[in-house]
């Protein structure tokens, strides 16, 4: 396989995964036959209509879900252990920040149940909120934020203990364009920073080109993999507007549409079946 | 950072009560009481003096001055000596010692039914077995008439003497009251800890974050705004069950005797009868007043009532 783009390690191996969910009227299949490879260090996107299985799929690397069969590896080990040795971090759709804490209690939230001493804590905590631009804002609360500040300190979160993997489901959905392109720049130099692997779910097809090393398209019914789109722009290339623009980025982007409206894909087209 | 900024002054802003807003509820509140002194008046002018009686049911009080004191009249009888006596305190005082000696033995019954109530609910959460255990005879003990085990917690009281010390009558009456106030209370908790979003104990499973971490950083946090509610629904009952539980255990210090005491003088004085109705509202009044002052101190928690 062609994936690995860099570093030699492996953050994501899911072989013939498949998710059937026993709901009142019968039976659903999310997933089906699954094979996902995402190198250390390297950002992939998952993207395709709604209900493909694009969360079930982020569940079950993230182990808040199991899978019906297959079998999924981070980093070597099972969810279940990756979990409990806090390799990954998560950031999904809905901020999920406690209200009653302050952004800077927020983002100190899972070292405080780790352990780090105070001291500490701070110092990272004031770190991270540098890096999302939030130090102004450490001792606002939640509902004081707007919801591309308080996405940012998920973010900011998801990173406080220096995860190898990220694992973001629509981060940027509820985001007005103009909040979310700037975010997809501020997120493409936070995580070129952090060197973490990313797995991440978006609905926006330049969204996904912007940020990723690798596109994987999905398709529902049964949601299963049906083209993995190379996106070649390297990470030497920096993630800015002047991007947007090339056509380069607009091959690419014309590339993903066809990929994902069933047309046949020229590069490097892999059927997940 | 100037865009951030604008966003702020955009973003919802936890409602906070403006000075003037605060003005308005006071005015409100005083409005109200002279409205039902008025409709008191209004009635009592236009009213038959044998009230108007439907079916041999009387549905509406007599308006004599016997039934119905002036509201004037009951204030100024408030400002005189309590009896006839020589060097009797003024009626007022009277009352508002009996309300405190009510007021404090509401707060020692609120104190241990917010203690059982939290207890409960937390086991109940904690434990699930417990829910569908306890649960039913949580409800079920608040359909047991007050009266009818009033008498026996006093005579069980009467009996218990550990090395010398005597369980006091007050002590029953507290007791009878924490049994009314723990029961909102606990359903409270067991609401409020299970209230969180999924994302919240999700994110904490993430974190493999303990059952107690769980509880301590997202469930009890989480279980304020409907902890607040069920604490002031706690005093009202602790007051409530204070006042009955001191008539019908014979308790001689507190409000409740003395609203049946005054209402026996009633005859003679129809104005002192009133007095320690007045007494009993305002304990009730003080009562949720002291739980609200908890909620201030809480409301970070209940920022997300916000949101
Ligand atoms: N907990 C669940 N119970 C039953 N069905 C579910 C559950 N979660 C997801 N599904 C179903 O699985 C399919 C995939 O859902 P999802 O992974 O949320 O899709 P996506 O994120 O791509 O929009 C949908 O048909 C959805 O209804
Ligand atoms: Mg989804």
């Amino acid at each position: 396989m062609s994936e690995t783009i860099n570093g030699d390690g492996v953050a994501v191996a899911a072989n013939g995964v498949g998710k059937t969910f026993d709901t009142r009227s019968g039976e659903v299949q999310a997933l089906t036959g699954v094979d996902l490879r995402v190198a250390a260090g390297e950002f992939v996107s998952l993207i395709g209509p709604s209900g493909c299985g694009k969360s079930t799929l982020m569940r079950l690397l993230a182990d808040l879900d199991s899978p019906s069969e297959g079998t999924i590896e981070v980093f070597g080990k099972t969810p279940a252990q990756a979990r409990r040795d806090q390799d990954y971090g998560i950031a999904f759709q809905q901020a999920g920040l406690l209200p009653w804490r302050t952004v800077a209690a927020n983002i100190g939230l899972p070292l405080e149940l780790h352990g780090t001493d105070r001291a500490a804590r701070a110092a990272r905590v004031a770190e991270l909120a540098e890096l999302v631009g939030l130090s102004d804002f450490a001792d606002r609360y939640p509902d004081q934020l707007s919801g591309g500040m308080q996405q940012r300190v998920a973010i900011a979160r998801s990173l406080a203990e220096q995860p190898r993997l990220l694992l973001m489901d629509e981060p940027f959905g509820a985001l007005d364009e103009m909040t979310r392109e700037r975010m997809q720049a501020e997120l493409s130099r936070i995580v070129g920073e952090s060197g973490a692997a990313v797995v991440f779910v978006t609905h926006s097809i330049p969204e996904a080109v912007f940020l990723s090393d690798r596109v994987v398209v999905m398709s529902p019914r049964p949601g299963r993999i049906t083209g993995v789109v190379d996106i070649g722009i390297g990470r030497d290339v920096p993630r800015d507007e002047s991007l947007r623009e090339t056509t380069a980025f607009f091959a690419k982007v014309t590339e993903v549409r066809e990929a994902l409206h069933g047309t046949p894909v020229t590069a490097s087209g892999r059927e997940g079946r | 950072m100037t865009a951030d900024a604008a966003q702020v002054l955009r973003a919802r802003r936890p409602r906070a009560r403006s000075r003037a807003a605060r003005v308005r509820v006071a005015l409100l509140g005083v409005l109200g009481v002279l409205a039902v002194a008025a409709a008191w008046e209004l009635y009592k002018a236009l009213g038959p003096d044998d009230g108007v009686v439907v079916a041999g049911t009387r549905v509406l009080p007599r308006t004599t001055d016997l039934a119905m004191p002036h509201t004037w009249e009951m204030v100024a009888r408030l400002l005189e000596p309590t009896t006839s006596q020589a060097g009797a305190a003024p009626l007022w005082l009277t009352v508002a010692q009996a309300a405190l000696v009510s007021l404090a033995i509401a707060g020692v019954g609120w104190v241990v039914g917010t203690l059982v109530g939290v207890g409960l609910g937390l086991l109940m959460q904690v434990w699930r077995v417990a829910e569908h255990g306890l649960l039913p005879w949580i409800v079920l003990s608040q359909t047991v008439p007050l009266i009818a085990f009033a008498p026996v917690v006093r005579s069980w009281g009467a009996r218990i003497e550990i090395a010398g010390w005597q369980w006091p009558p007050w002590l029953s009456v507290a007791v009878i009251a924490s049994y009314l106030a723990f029961f909102p209370v606990a359903i409270g908790t067991l609401k409020g800890l299970q209230s969180p979003q999924h994302t919240h104990l999700e994110l904490m499973h993430s974190y493999g974050a303990s059952r107690w971490q769980t509880l301590r950083s997202v469930r009890l946090p989480a279980a304020v705004p409907y902890l607040l509610p069920a604490l002031r629904l706690g005093a009202a009952s602790a007051v409530i069950g204070t006042v009955v539980a001191e008539v019908s255990t014979g308790y001689l210090d507190g409000i409740g005797r003395q609203l049946v005491a005054f209402a026996g003088q009633a005859s003679g004085d129809p104005a002192k009868a009133w007095a320690p109705i007045f007494g009993a509202i305002a304990l009730g009044l003080v009562a949720a007043g002291l739980v609200g002052l908890a909620g201030v101190a809480l409301r970070t928690y209940r920022r997300g009532e916000a949101s």
